[in-house]
C-alpha cells in the first residue's frame, strides 16, 4: 500500500506539491511512483532560476528500470534544487516526501494548485495503474 | 494464464514486486535491485530460476545427436557431471539459444532459456531422427551466487558441492552444479518442486538473501555475459556476438547445423562486434539507442546503471572498426563513451582497461 499525504496535492503524472510558509512550492514525485520506478540512480534538476509551466517537462528521473519525466504541477520560477540528490538518488526511495523532494517553485499563481488532485483523488487514479 | 514457479507464495510472502517474465510471474527485486546487487558480489543471494527450461536427452546416440547441434562440442566433455555453455544455431548460423549442457550417465541435461523454451523444444524434436528421448522435466532450480555462496551452503545443507568450475554433481534429490549467470562464484541446483520452500528457507534462514530478477540483470552484464533476446538473437551470428570462443572447430568432420553458414562468413570476414560502453556522463544507456563511432554507427544491445561502478554499462553492436571514444544518443542529446573489452567487473573491482 503505497504512503499518500492528506496535507498534499498530487498530479497525475505522480508529482506532489506542498505550500510551505514562505510561500513557495515544494515539488517531489509520490510514493508510488518511487515503488513503481525502482531504485533511483539519477536525478537531472531544472536550473535555478529557470521559469516553469504547469504541465510541462522540467526534470528527468532515471531508475534502474527507465528514464521518466518529471512535469512542473505549477507555474513560476524554480528557486532551488535539492542538490543532496546528487550523491544520494536513493533519497526519492527512502523518503519521497522529506528528504527526497526534488525543486522549489516560487509560484505565479497560487490558485494553479486547485486543478491537482486531493490525496484521494489521487489514491482512485494511481491504484489502477 | 501466468506460469508460477513453486516458491510463487514465499516470494509474495517475502514483498517481491513481481513481473511478468516470459509469461512467468517472477520477483523483479524484493526492496531495493541496487542492495541485492551488492550483497551478491559482497556475501551471498539465493535466485528462483525455476522458469529456466530443463531438457533430459537420453538414449545412446544423444552424443552424436548434440554434436550436430550444439556448436560447441559434447564430445569434450570426458566426464558424469562435466558441463559446457553453447549455442543452438539454425542452418544461417543465427543463434536458436545459449545452453548449458551437463553430461549425465544415460545422455544429457540442457538448460536453455525461459523465453525460447517453445523454439527450442521444437528445434530438439524436429532434429530428432535417432529415437533418442527428450523430456522436459518439471523441477525447481534456485541460483546461490557471491563470494560466500559455497560456504553458505556448505553449512547449511551440509551437501558436497563440485569443486571445479562448469561440473555438477547429483547429491540425493539434489543436482549441484558450479555455475551461475552473476561472474561470482556459486552454485545452481535442481531439485524436485516440494522441497524447493524449505531448501529455499533453509538458504534464507542462513544469511543467504533473496535476490531479484533485475539484480541477475546487472550482475550479468557487469560480468559481460549475454543475454538472449538482445544482446543475440536467430538473426544475430556468434561471431558478431562475442560468442567466436563457444564455437569448435577442432573436429573438423563433425558437421554442426550452422557450421556451412558461418564457414561463409569467416570467410567474407565479419563487419560488426559484440562490445562494451562505459558512459562518460550522467544517464543510463538502454537497449535500442544509437552509438556514433568514428567507423559508422552502432546499436545498444543492453544497458544498465553498474552499482559496482557507480556508471551505466551496456553492450552494443558496433561496426568491428570501432574503437576508443564514442557518443551515444541518450534521450535527445549526446553522451560520451568509452569503447572496452567486456567484462566490466571481477570479485567486486573494475576490471576493463
Amino acid at each position: 500500500m503505497s504512503d499518500i499525504r492528506e496535507e498534499l496535492k498530487y498530479a497525475s503524472t505522480h508529482e506532489w506539491a506542498r505550500v510551505e510558509d514562505d510561500g513557495t512550492i515544494t515539488i517531489g514525485i509520490s510514493d508510488h511512483a518511487q515503488d513503481a520506478l525502482g531504485d533511483i540512480v539519477y536525478v537531472e534538476h531544472p536550473e535555478a532560476g529557470q521559469e516553469v509551466v504547469a504541465g510541462q517537462e522540467v526534470a528527468v528521473v532515471e531508475s534502474v528500470k527507465a528514464a521518466s519525466d518529471i512535469y512542473a504541477p505549477i507555474s513560476g520560477s524554480v528557486v532551488s534544487v535539492n542538490e543532496d540528490l546528487e550523491d544520494a538518488p536513493e533519497l526519492v526511495n527512502q523518503d519521497p516526501y522529506g528528504g527526497g523532494w526534488f525543486f522549489r517553485i516560487e509560484p505565479r499563481d497560487l490558485s494553479e494548485l486547485d486543478d491537482l488532485l486531493d490525496g484521494q483523488a489521487y489514491e482512485e487514479i494511481s491504484t489502477d495503474d | 494464464m501466468t506460469k508460477t514457479t513453486a516458491l510463487f507464495d514465499m516470494h509474495r510472502e517475502l514483498g517481491a514486486k513481481l513481473v511478468d517474465f516470459a509469461g512467468w510471474s517472477m520477483p523483479l527485486h524484493y526492496g531495493s535491485q541496487i542492495e541485492e546487487h551488492h550483497c551478491v558480489r559482497k556475501a551471498a543471494g539465493i535466485f528462483d530460476v525455476s522458469h529456466m527450461t530443463i531438457i533430459d536427452v537420453m538414449g545412446a546416440g544423444s552424443e552424436t545427436y548434440f554434436r550436430r547441434l550444439i556448436a560447441n562440442d559434447v564430445a569434450k566433455l570426458k566426464s558424469n557431471g562435466a558441463a559446457l555453455y553453447g549455442l543452438l544455431l539454425n542452418e544461417e548460423g543465427g543463434i536458436i539459444d545459449d545452453i548449458i549442457v551437463y553430461r549425465q550417465r544415460a545422455g544429457f541435461r540442457l538448460i536453455s532459456n525461459a523465453s525460447t523454451r517453445h523454439g527450442v523444444v521444437a528445434w530438439l524434436h524436429r532434429h530428432n531422427s535417432e529415437g533418442i528421448e527428450i523430456v522436459e522435466a518439471k523441477l525447481a532450480m534456485m541460483a546461490i551466487q557471491g563470494p560466500q555462496a559455497i560456504q553458505a551452503f556448505k553449512t547449511v545443507n551440509g551437501g558436497a558441492v563440485p569443486t571445479a568450475a562448469f561440473t555438477a554433481i547429483s547429491s540425493g534429490e539434489l543436482f549441484v552444479a558450479r555455475t551461475g549467470y552473476t561472474g561470482e562464484d556459486g552454485l545452481e541446483i535442481i531439485l524436485p518442486e516440494k522441497l524447493a520452500t524449505e531448501f529455499w528457507k533453509q538458504m534464507v534462514d542462513g544469511g543467504v538473501r533473496p535476490i531479484g530478477l533485475g539484480a541477475r540483470d546487472s550482475l550479468r552484464l557487469e560480468a559481460g555475459l549475454n543475454l538472449y533476446g538482445l544482446d543475440m538473437t536467430e538473426n544475430t551470428s556468434p561471431l558478431v556476438s562475442n560468442l567466436s570462443w563457444t564455437l569448435c572447430w577442432e573436429a573438423r568432420d563433425r558437421n554442426f547445423i550452422g557450421k556451412e553458414a558461418l564457414e561463409r562468413q569467416l570467410e567474407e570476414g565479419a563487419s560488426l562486434k559484440l562490445t562494451g560502453l562505459v558512459l562518460e556522463a550522467k544517464g543510463v544507456m538502454r537497449a535500442g539507442q544509437t552509438v556514433y563511432t568514428g567507423s559508422g554507427n552502432g546499436v545498444v544491445t543492453s544497458g544498465i546503471f553498474s552499482p559496482t561502478l557507480g556508471c551505466s554499462i551496456a553492450l552494443a553492436r558496433l561496426p568491428k572498426e570501432a574503437l576508443g571514444s564514442c557518443e551515444i544518443g541518450l534521450r535527445g542529446k549526446r553522451a560520451k563513451a568509452r569503447i572496452v573489452r567486456p567484462p566490466f567487473v571481477r570479485h567486486g573491482k573494475k576490471i576493463y582497461q
